[in-house]
């Protein structure tokens, strides 16, 4: 039987830089569970309104985040790697949600889904959550109102940038511990 | 709803209540009676038992807020499911003080209902079960449906005040 050329042009996985040799490949371990944890990711869909229904749209077959390895969803937060806040919070759940993010374990990445999780939005009110992150610290926000499918993904994608850049004592360090203390969350 | 039984639940009104009866309208063809805020309870009791109305729903309560004339109006809108004919009716009470009956003991639905009106625009319903916030956060300590306060949140410092017309 002929092969077949690949002649896609996506990217099967990088290998990273390192020692190759038969049977053995040596590179830095930061590189290698970089690399694990972003093809990886458990995410908590914390869905509240339209943005969550955008990502139900994200997660069905046609958009499929499972492609990028965020094949099973957590609702639990203690099990969760990241928490995805999509739609709008009042001030209500303000609390809900810091409660949620501070069961999480480290490393724990927030993806805030658009307009209102990340200022919120067109409800300038007295009862909405100004953004999120008033409570929690977050690390990328994916703007729109909803954001479509392909915007929800690509704020996937940065996520899995941060996470497979991030130093292994980053969630040591004293800035960290700083900017938690900003928020009160020790 | 049919003019002639509008007519009769005016006239059967007029008949026990008509010294608390203030005002009668119908906007859009939706009776409307203003009355006097003492009775209240009783003007609603006679509704609900009266074998020929049957005002056995309690659709709505709510309050407008009239700063200029210093008064809120509560609002309760009613519905006879037999005969299909709603009703609403209205008391005005002074904007300092908003206290009135609470409607419980006739409605089970009132007591929600009286609270979020108590969390919007602080009227008080005498002998009312749990009167608390329901809707907003606890801690809160203005009513903010009433005029006085702004829609906006106050604690943003970031939005240009001239070109979000606030």
């Amino acid at each position: 039987m002929q092969s077949v050329e690949n002649k896609s042009t996506v990217i099967q996985g990088e290998k990273p830089p390192g020692i190759e040799g038969a049977g053995f490949f040596a590179t830095s371990l930061e590189k290698v569970v970089g690399m694990a944890r972003k093809n990886s990711i458990w995410p908590l869909p914390f869905a509240t309104s339209c943005c969550g229904i955008e990502f139900m749209a994200t997660m069905a077959a046609h958009y499929d985040i499972g492609r990028f390895g965020a094949e099973r969803m957590s609702f639990s937060p203690r099990q969760a790697d990241l928490l995805m806040v999509m739609g709008t919070i009042a001030k209500k759940m303000g609390p809900v949600l810091r409660q949620v993010y501070e069961q999480m374990a480290e490393p724990r990445w927030v993806l805030s889904v658009g307009a209102c999780a990340s200022s919120g939005g067109i409800f300038d009110t007295y009862s909405v959550l100004q953004g999120i992150d008033r409570i929690i610290p977050v690390d990328v926000y994916v703007p729109g109102c909803p954001p479509r499918p392909e915007q929800i993904l690509d704020g996937v994608l940065k996520i899995q940038h941060l996470v497979e850049t991030e130093s292994l004592r980053r969630r040591d360090s004293p800035e960290y511990k700083a900017m938690l203390n900003r928020y009160g969350i020790e | 709803m049919e003019v002639s039984s509008q007519e009769r639940v005016i006239a059967l009104l007029q008949e026990n209540y008509g010294g608390e009866i203030l005002h009668v309208e119908t906007p859009y063809n939706f009776l409307t009676v203003t009355l006097r805020k003492e009775k209240i309870v009783e003007i609603v009791r006679f509704l609900y038992d009266h074998t020929e109305l049957q005002y056995q729903y309690l659709t709505s309560i709510g309050a407008v807020h009239y700063p200029d004339v210093k008064q809120m109006a509560v609002v309760y809108q009613l519905h006879a499911l037999v005969a299909n004919q709603r009703l609403r009716l209205k008391i005005y009470l002074s904007d300092e003080n908003p206290i009135t009956q609470t409607l419980t003991p006739i409605f089970s639905g009132a007591n929600w209902m009286e609270r979020e009106t108590f969390d919007f625009y602080g009227v008080i319903f005498e002998g009312h079960p749990n009167l608390k916030r329901i809707l907003n956060v606890d801690d809160m300590i203005i009513f903010p449906l009433r005029k006085e306060y702004p829609l906006e949140d106050q604690t943003r410092e970031d939005k240009n005040d001239t070109m979000f017309g606030r």
